[in-house]
This record gives C-alpha cells, sequence and structure tokens, in this order.
C-alpha cells in the first residue's frame, strides 16, 4: 500500500480551461478520501491524474515515494472502477476478473485462485461463466470492484462507482465497500458528486469546487465547521440556511432578529444555520427567534422538512440559478428557510411558527470572500 | 450481499417498442386483419422480382443450348442438364481461374483486415501531428474513380514486373481506403473506458487492439470481409487490363468472359459457369450474416 500525494497538481485543457488549479492533498496510506464536488469542479480529473489517464499539467503526483507524472498507467500499481464499470462486454465474468493478472503474466495457476479468492469474497462464484451482458446492475458493479481488486494494488481508485445503482442497491452497496475496504485496507480514492455518499463513507473528505480545493477533513469536521459558504451549502441535504446579515459592535442584525455579540469585525456577514439548529420555542426562549411563515412540509418519516420564509435577506450570490429564480419570485425582502423537525412537531402550511437559533450551531461567514468568520 | 437479493438476470431484451416509458407511446392491441404483417405484401412481390434473375439462370444452366434459344423461354426443362456443369469443369480451366480468383481475394481480404485495423485503429485513437489532414488526404481519394487511376496503377504494376501475374491484382489492392474510413469510423464508436480499463490493467497498444477493440468490431470486420471479397471476386476491369495473355493467371471474371465468343455465345454453359462462381459468395454471405446484427460493444457498461 501507499500513500498518494498531490504537489500542486494541476491540469490545464486546451482552451485555456484549468480543471485542476494547485491541488495539494495527502492521501495517507490505508486512508480513504472521498473528493466530492459538482459536476465539473475536477475531482474525476483528479483522480484520473492519479490512474494517469490523464497529463499532469504542472506540479507533481506521487505513489508511496515516487513521482508518477511521466509513468504509464500499467506501472502505477493502481486499480479503477468506472463510472459505467467499463467490463469487457465479450470477456466472461472469469476473463474480466483475471484480464490484468494475464498482462502481467501471472501463472496461470496464481491467477485462478486470485480470480477465485476474489469471486468468492464478492459472492460471485456462481457468475463466472457469465459476460457482463447478462448480468444485473449490482452485479456488474461487483465484478468491476473485483477486477480492479484482484491485483491487489497499491491505491484503489473510484469514480462515482454508485452512480448507476438504483436507489436500495446504492445504500447496501455503499455498506459493502466500507466495509471491504476495512478488509483490505488499501489506500483508496473515491470520486463521488453525492455528497450524502460522501459523509457515510469517507475518513476523510475532500470538497472541490471549479478546480480548486475547499475543505479537507474528517466528515463530521467538515459538515459542523464548513471553511467557506460554498462547503456550507454543499455539504449537507438539505443545505446550510444562509442569511445576510449586518455585525456592528459585536452585534449582528438579521432582518429584525439580533444574534449575541461574537468576536465578529463590523460589516457585513453571511449567517450560516443548519436546519436542525432551527426549533419551534414558546414564549420563554431568550435567545434569537425568527417568524417563519410556513410554505411546504416534507413529510420523510422519521423527520419532516418544512420551507419557509422569513423577513431577511437570503445569501444569493452561491446559489443555483433555478433557486435564485424561485427565491425572487415576488419575496425579495424575504429569505427562504428550511428546518428539520421531528414528525410530531410538523406544522401546517400557511400557519406561523416561533423558531428559536441554537446559538451554538450558528457560523459566520465573511460576505465578501465567502471565508468562515469565526476561528475554529 | 448475496446474489439472491439481486434483481433477477434479464436475458431476453425486453422489445423497445413495448417500453411506453422510453418511446413516449402505448402500445395499442392492434386488429388485424390479415394473419401476417401487410408490409410482406409489398415485400413479397419485390422479393419475386429480385429472384426472378437468379432463377432464370439456374434454369438457363439446366437446359440444353437449343433450349437456350427457343422462343417463348421455356421455363423448366423437361430433364435437367446436370452435364452442363460437368462440361464447364473438363472443357474450360474452370478449375484454375477459381483457384486464381480465391488466391487473389482471400489475400486481398486479408491484408485489408489487418492493414485497414491499423491504420484506422491509428486514426482513430492515437494522437499525432497532422492525424487530421492526413486522413483527410486519404479519405480524399474515395472520390478519384478508378478510371482515372487506371493508367498511373497500370504503370507502377508494370513496373514492379507484375504484369500478367496474379501480383498484380493483389499488389495494387493490399489496402482500401474505404475499410480505413469504415473501420475509424467504428472504432470511434467504441466506449474509451473500455480501453483505459484495459491501459490500467497492464495492455500495451497492441493487446488492447487484439483483445479490446477487435473482438468488439466484428460486425464492422465482417461488413468490411464481406464487401472487400465482392469488390474483388466479381473486380473485371483491372484484370482484364493486367493479365495480358497468360491464360494460366486468368480469374474467374476473366475466364467467364471467354464463353462469350464473338460468333456464338454458349448460354447454358455460361449461366452454369455463373452459378458456380458464385457460390462462394452466398456462402460467405451466410457465415458472416450473424456478424452482421447488432454489436455487443456496450453491454459491459452501465446495468
Amino acid at each position: 500500500m501507499a500513500r498518494v500525494a498531490f504537489d500542486e497538481a494541476t491540469k490545464v485543457y486546451p482552451g485555456p480551461v484549468v480543471a485542476l488549479d494547485h491541488l495539494t492533498l495527502d492521501v495517507a496510506d490505508g486512508e480513504f478520501l472521498i473528493l466530492v464536488g459538482p459536476s465539473g469542479c475536477g475531482k474525476s480529473t483528479a483522480l484520473r491524474m492519479v490512474a494517469g489517464l490523464e497529463r499532469i499539467s504542472d506540479g507533481t503526483i506521487s505513489i508511496g515515494d515516487r513521482v508518477v507524472n511521466d509513468v504509464p498507467p500499467k506501472d502505477r500499481d493502481i486499480a479503477m472502477v468506472f463510472q459505467n464499470y467499463a467490463l469487457y462486454p465479450h470477456m466472461t465474468v472469469e476473463k474480466n476478473l483475471g484480464f490484468g493478472l494475464r498482462r502481467r503474466h501471472t501463472p496461470r495457476e496464481d491467477v485462478r485462485q486470485r480470480v477465485d479468492e476474489m469471486s468468492e469474497m464478492l459472492g460471485l462464484q456462481d457468475l463466472l461463466r457469465r459476460r457482463p451482458g447478462q448480468l444485473s446492475g449490482g452485479q456488474r458493479q461487483r465484478v468491476a470492484m473485483g477486477r480492479a481488486l484482484v491485483r491487489e494494488p497499491e491505491v484503489f481508485l473510484l469514480d462515482e462507482p454508485l452512480s448507476n445503482l438504483d436507489a436500495k442497491l446504492r445504500v447496501q452497496m455503499r455498506s459493502e465497500l466500507k466495509r471491504l475496504h476495512d478488509r483490505i485496507g488499501v489506500t483508496t480514492i473515491y470520486v463521488t458528486h453525492d455528497q450524502v455518499e460522501a459523509i457515510t463513507l469517507g475518513e476523510r473528505i475532500a470538497v472541490l469546487s471549479e478546480g480548486v480545493l475547499q475543505q479537507v477533513g474528517p466528515p463530521q469536521d467538515v459538515y459542523d465547521h464548513p471553511a467557506n459558504v460554498f462547503v456550507a451549502g454543499f455539504i449537507g441535504s438539505p443545505p446550510m440556511n444562509l442569511l445576510k446579515g449586518n455585525a456592528a459592535g459585536g452585534r449582528i442584525a438579521v432582518g429584525e432578529v439580533e444574534f449575541v455579540d461574537r468576536q465578529v469585525p463590523d460589516g457585513e456577514v453571511l449567517v450560516g444555520i443548519r436546519p436542525e439548529g432551527l426549533h419551534p420555542v414558546g414564549e420563554a426562549f431568550d435567545g434569537p427567534v425568527f417568524e417563519v411563515s410556513v410554505e411546504v412540509v416534507e413529510p420523510l418519516g422519521d423527520e419532516v422538512l418544512v420551507h419557509g420564509s422569513i423577513e431577511a435577506h437570503a445569501a444569493e450570490e452561491r446559489r443555483e440559478a433555478e433557486e435564485v429564480a424561485l427565491l425572487a419570485d415576488g419575496k425579495r425582502d424575504r429569505a427562504t428557510i428550511t428546518l428539520r423537525l421531528p414528525p410530531e412537531e410538523r406544522p401546517k402550511p400557511g400557519s406561523r411558527l416561533r423558531v428559536g437559533v441554537a446559538q451554538h450551531k450558528v457560523r459566520l461567514f465573511d460576505a465578501a470572500n465567502g471565508l468562515a468568520v469565526e476561528p475554529r | 450481499m448475496s446474489a439472491v437479493t439481486e434483481a433477477p438476470v434479464e436475458l431476453v431484451r425486453p422489445d423497445p417498442r413495448s417500453l411506453a416509458g422510453e418511446t413516449g407511446m402505448v402500445e395499442r392491441p392492434r386488429r388485424r386483419l390479415l394473419p401476417f404483417d401487410p408490409w410482406h405484401l409489398f415485400l413479397l412481390p419485390l422479393a419475386a422480382v429480385m429472384l426472378l434473375p437468379l432463377l432464370w439462370m439456374v434454369v438457363t444452366s439446366l437446359e440444353t443450348e437449343a433450349q437456350t434459344f427457343h422462343f417463348p423461354p421455356i421455363l423448366w426443362p423437361g430433364t435437367p442438364q446436370f452435364g452442363n456443369y460437368l462440361d464447364v469443369i473438363r472443357d474450360s480451366a474452370f478449375t484454375r481461374w477459381f483457384w486464381n480468383t480465391t488466391v487473389v481475394t482471400v489475400t486481398v481480404v486479408a491484408s485489408n483486415l489487418v492493414l485497414c485495423t491499423l491504420a484506422a485503429y491509428a486514426f482513430a485513437r492515437i494522437r499525432f501531428l497532422g492525424r487530421a489532414f492526413i486522413y483527410f488526404v486519404i479519405l480524399a481519394t474515395l472520390m478519384v474513380p478508378l478510371q482515372v487511376v487506371l493508367i498511373p496503377t497500370f504503370l507502377l504494376v508494370k513496373d514492379l514486373g507484375l504484369l500478367d501475374r496474379l501480383g498484380a491484382l493483389v499488389v495494387p489492392n493490399l489496402v482500401n481506403v474505404f475499410g480505413i474510413f469504415l473501420l475509424t469510423q467504428f472504432f470511434r464508436t467504441l466506449p474509451i473506458d473500455l480501453e483505459e480499463a484495459a491501459r490500467i490493467d497492464g495492455a500495451s497498444r497492441l493487446s488492447i487492439l487484439l483483445r479490446i477493440v477487435v473482438p468488439l468490431s466484428l460486425p464492422a470486420l465482417a461488413t468490411l470481409a464481406v464487401i472487400q471479397f465482392l469488390w474483388t471476386w466479381n473486380d473485371f476491369l483491372w484484370p482484364l487490363v493486367t493479365i495480358l495473355t497468360n491464360q494460366d493467371a486468368f480469374t474467374l471474371q476473366l475466364g467467364l468472359a471467354t464463353f462469350q465468343g464473338s460468333h456464338q455465345t454458349q448460354w447454358h454453359l455460361v449461366a452454369a459457369a455463373n452459378l458456380m462462381s458464385m457460390v462462394p459468395m452466398i456462402v460467405l454471405f451466410l457465415l458472416a450474416q450473424r456478424y452482421f446484427v447488432r454489436g455487443i460493444a456496450t453491454q459491459g457498461l452501465k446495468g
């Protein structure tokens, strides 16, 4: 096994389009690291650069102690699972699994033994004579993983491996992947655009946006302390509520509501509150309270998502275009806000709710550059 | 994990027309007036028109010489003259022509499959300086008709000392631009992921070509083989120009032409010889037919 180190790794496509911008990131030996970000953020490019499928424009990538910039893919001792699995359609499962070993002149007996072991581990024994076209999606997925793992690579690369599975199978494969990694302990880099997958799977997650690394850390850390507005909006579903506020003399005003003083420099700030940081409260509550007009209620069974609006300005700059359009729909002076409530506290659409803010869950961001204000 | 919880394996593809979601149309139970598709009413007469000349040739090949000139044409000879076929084989150098044609055709088809594959793979997948330009220039030669290059090619073949020899028929046809074009376009449609996966698995370029690309391109290769076979087997003009006097180097098409004398043509023998010369093409077509059906190149991808 080996560590993987990106050192100022940059990828520029002709145009020029910067797909990956000076990425510096260390993946420890045996670690499960997730690269997550919206589509086009450069995460797949980063992975393909490790695999050797994309040339590195600038900077270096090392596997173990070796800089691999000019090492062809087959000599990097990596294995990759593709989004669409890329199984060889004309070969049986057995041949697919053994292809890499045979190309490396592994003795026939060894190939058979390792293919047998791997197929047993992944429950593929009964499928060895089948071709990919005769397998279900989940089975193909496992064959693809088996083909990569059977070579016992130093580094295991996965490019959105679960995105083609249906929701139920995805959850099942997710836990299976985690167990597999615990068992084999191979250094793994996993690319996904699904932040739920990222949070549940990774030991550490690295959030990318527009080719730039936004934040790296354990999932809970990234969730609790997003480094900037982008991460705050991307990690977590539904995303963090972001409201415009004004800090003056250690107090922050959001619409009519005031937050207690903090070590905040005066000026415009963005106040971030997770949906679970908001709770209906009675008159006795002495913290900051929003009057929420409930608009949409989404019961999810174990919890209820409540979408409403408050008298404040939303931080719209970083939102998706269609979201902005929705927000601007005739209520510029109102901000949408989302709450996560237990099902028994489900409000009626059209009602008004007094919602208190758990102050310790409030995160502040500089309105000018979007960076988190408070020291972590 | 257990395979039991998986969705059942789909061995049979559902008819896409029955998938309402895919086409946006709902299949309505149609009331059938006929026990077959109405299209057949149009296709059957068409098929008959296509088959008629062939049938006539078969009939002619079984007639006596006198019957071939009878008017109105005789639709069925009373006693089929199978001896006509023996006459052709015995009285002419038919077996020699057949052998020559086979040698030329097999060589040309084989070399085209190999060389066009190599060239097409390079054009489809390898980046090199001037790739687009060279491809364009090569394609442009497709627009030049044979008659235009007939004389220059003839002179080249003459300088190579190949006139009157089978080599004259083989060498200029070792690689065919159409084949490069056909295969390049096909290779470009193959999923690049498969080749990248093979690269990571440790396969070399040649290994990728032989183990991944070629097996997935059998429909295209079969098409090219059949087309090239037909062209070479039936070629008359080029052999006529380059095989001048050496009867031992005659191909079937040249040989068949000798049946047509300036004073008299023995049509029953012409028909018999022609039918025999068609057999390899029919066999080849039947053999290659199963490769023409849709390729399987995308079956390893997402489900």
